[in-house]
């Protein structure tokens, strides 16, 4: 039985391809066969955050419109036998994706993998609401920022009435939120969300917390996805965040003590700001 | 392959009907005068059917064109004509009116009525709506005749209505309106108010003035006389 899982935030740059990234990696490396697909079509970056950009040939928008075959198209990764990618298309634009051909799509890709992971882009309107529509799980990436947050919850209501599983009825997408860039300092000093105000306002569990990390940005350089530096704070919380999404149970790092009372009053103030 | 430059299909509305109780047009131009001075917005550009039924034995021709002339002065669009009786139906098509079906009105109707019904009425006693998911931010919740309850948080950018009352047992951080069609008894209570806007029956207050008042605990929110209490409850 193979699941759809959609990476997603609203916001862009909160770390959605990073995130597709190493959850692929992840999974690949726990041993499931896995997909990770490009839904920004016009503005690709997976390739490159997953070191393939010099082997795409084909790409998603030429499999919608029959102009190749999946098993040409596959990119396979180089270090996780298991991981293939999806790229999207450079030259096109979001309007290529019909919903009908996104489907077809995947379904084939059902039949080979046990994990289909796609990697929305950002925004709310036809790339975003594609790359969404199948999903059984979704992934919600947020910065500790208030509109990062707005922007989650905005998505999480669509999530809850525009795919599929809603459309027909069935059991809603189960619901994952990941905080990326969390950094403990700025918490402290009430410059950032901590976990429990996220949490508050989005209710959603919690998948995982990944620290403001070095590593991030240098495995996007080097196209490496961070869950490959096993030595680094952002891979071991993927790590962490891929084992709890297939069901075990593991303690949270990298989130400190509870902090709250300051936060508090400055998020007020914010919202008085922008109402203002 | 050439397409069709139109298509006709027939298609149902809602047209305000003037009953017309007696011929005489002077009373009718005066009781037009003062129902437009009422409410000069609400006829505007507004499709009216002249029902002729209780005029249809008077003696003495309806001047059509005349009638048609007044009300468009006042901003009414008069299109047709019902109920009338040969004589009459001939003198309304001679002034470009159309001819209805001719129903009876279920309501028997008495002179005096004006031709505008009364815009309050009592509400039927809908069911609650309750809601148990997160209203995230974008969504829009309407309880439409009665009650709107909430069990989980409502999201800054979130917005329900209610035609009765709105409770929301958790915070309330997005805009809550509650008698929206009027009813100023309607109120709105909360566990923890962090609201964008409250309003009640029209009467509104934002964010800013809500820190004013209180703030992040249970409240309620109600109208006394023709203004916007919020008391701390429990």
């Amino acid at each position: 039985m193979s699941e759809i899982i959609v990476v997603t935030s609203g916001k862009g740059g909160v770390g959605k391809t990073t995130t597709s990234a190493a959850i692929a990696a992840g999974l690949a490396k726990q041993g499931h066969k896995t997909v990770v697909i490009d839904f920004d079509v016009g503005l690709r970056n997976l390739d490159i955050v997953m070191g393939c950009e010099r082997r795409v040939v084909y790409d998603f928008v030429n499999i919608i419109h029959g102009e190749a075959a999946l098993s040409q198209t596959l990119i396979k990764d180089k270090r996780e036998p298991n991981l293939f990618i999806l790229p999207a298309s450079q030259t096109r634009d979001k309007e290529a994706l019909t919903l009908d051909g996104v489907g077809r799509v995947l379904e084939e890709l059902k039949q080979q993998f046990s994990y289909i992971i796609c990697d929305s882009p950002a925004g709310i309107e036809t790339g975003a609401l594609m790359a969404m529509y199948y999903a059984d799980r979704a992934i919600v990436v947020t910065n500790p920022e208030v509109s990062s947050v707005r922007d989650s919850d905005r998505i999480l209501g669509i999530l809850a009435s525009k795919t599929r599983r809603a459309e027909q009825g069935e059991t809603p997408i189960s619901e994952h939120l990941l905080l990326t860039r969390y950094s403990l300092e700025r918490v402290a000093t009430g410059e950032m969300l901590s976990v429990q105000d996220v949490q508050e306002i989005l209710a959603v569990p919690l998948l995982g917390v990944i620290p403001e990390s070095k590593a991030v940005l240098r495995a996007s350089n080097t196209g490496t996805p961070v869950i490959f530096d096993e030595t680094s704070d952002a891979g071991q919380a993927y790590s962490d965040a891929v084992e709890r999404l297939l069901g075990k149970d593991k303690p949270h790092r990298f989130i400190g003590e509870k902090k709250k009372g300051l936060f508090r009053r400055l998020f007020d103030r914010s919202k008085e700001e922008q109402l203002a | 392959m050439a397409t069709d430059a139109f298509q006709l299909k027939g298609s149902l509305f809602t047209l305000t009907v003037l009953q017309l109780h007696q011929a005489d047009m002077d009373s009718l131009t005066h009781q037009l005068d003062r129902l437009v001075q009422q409410a000069p917005k609400f006829f505007q550009h507004t499709p009216v059917v002249i029902d002729l039924q209780a005029v249809q034995q008077v003696n003495g021709a309806i001047d059509f064109a005349q009638l048609a002339d007044q009300l468009r002065q006042r901003g009414m669009i008069p299109v047709g004509v019902r109920n009338g009786s040969t004589a009459q139906q001939q003198a309304a098509i001679a002034a470009k009116f159309a001819i209805l079906n001719a129903t009876t009105s279920k309501a028997e109707s008495h002179p005096g009525d004006t031709a505008v019904e009364s815009s309050v009425t009592s509400m039927p006693n809908k069911p609650s709506l309750m809601i148990h998911k997160p209203i995230r931010s974008g969504q829009q919740v309407y309880a439409q005749g009665g009650d709107l309850i909430v069990t989980a948080p409502v999201s800054q950018g979130a917005e329900l209505l209610a035609d009765g009352n709105i409770h929301i047992y958790a915070a309330l951080r997005g805009r809550a309106l509650a008698g929206i069609q009027g009813d100023s008894q309607a109120r709105i209570f909360c566990q923890h108010l962090a609201a964008e806007l409250v309003s009640i029956a029209g009467h509104y207050m934002v964010n800013e003035a809500l820190q004013q008042v209180s703030y992040n605990k249970p409240h309620q929110i109600y109208l006394a006389a023709d203004k916007l209490l919020i008391s701390p409850l429990g």
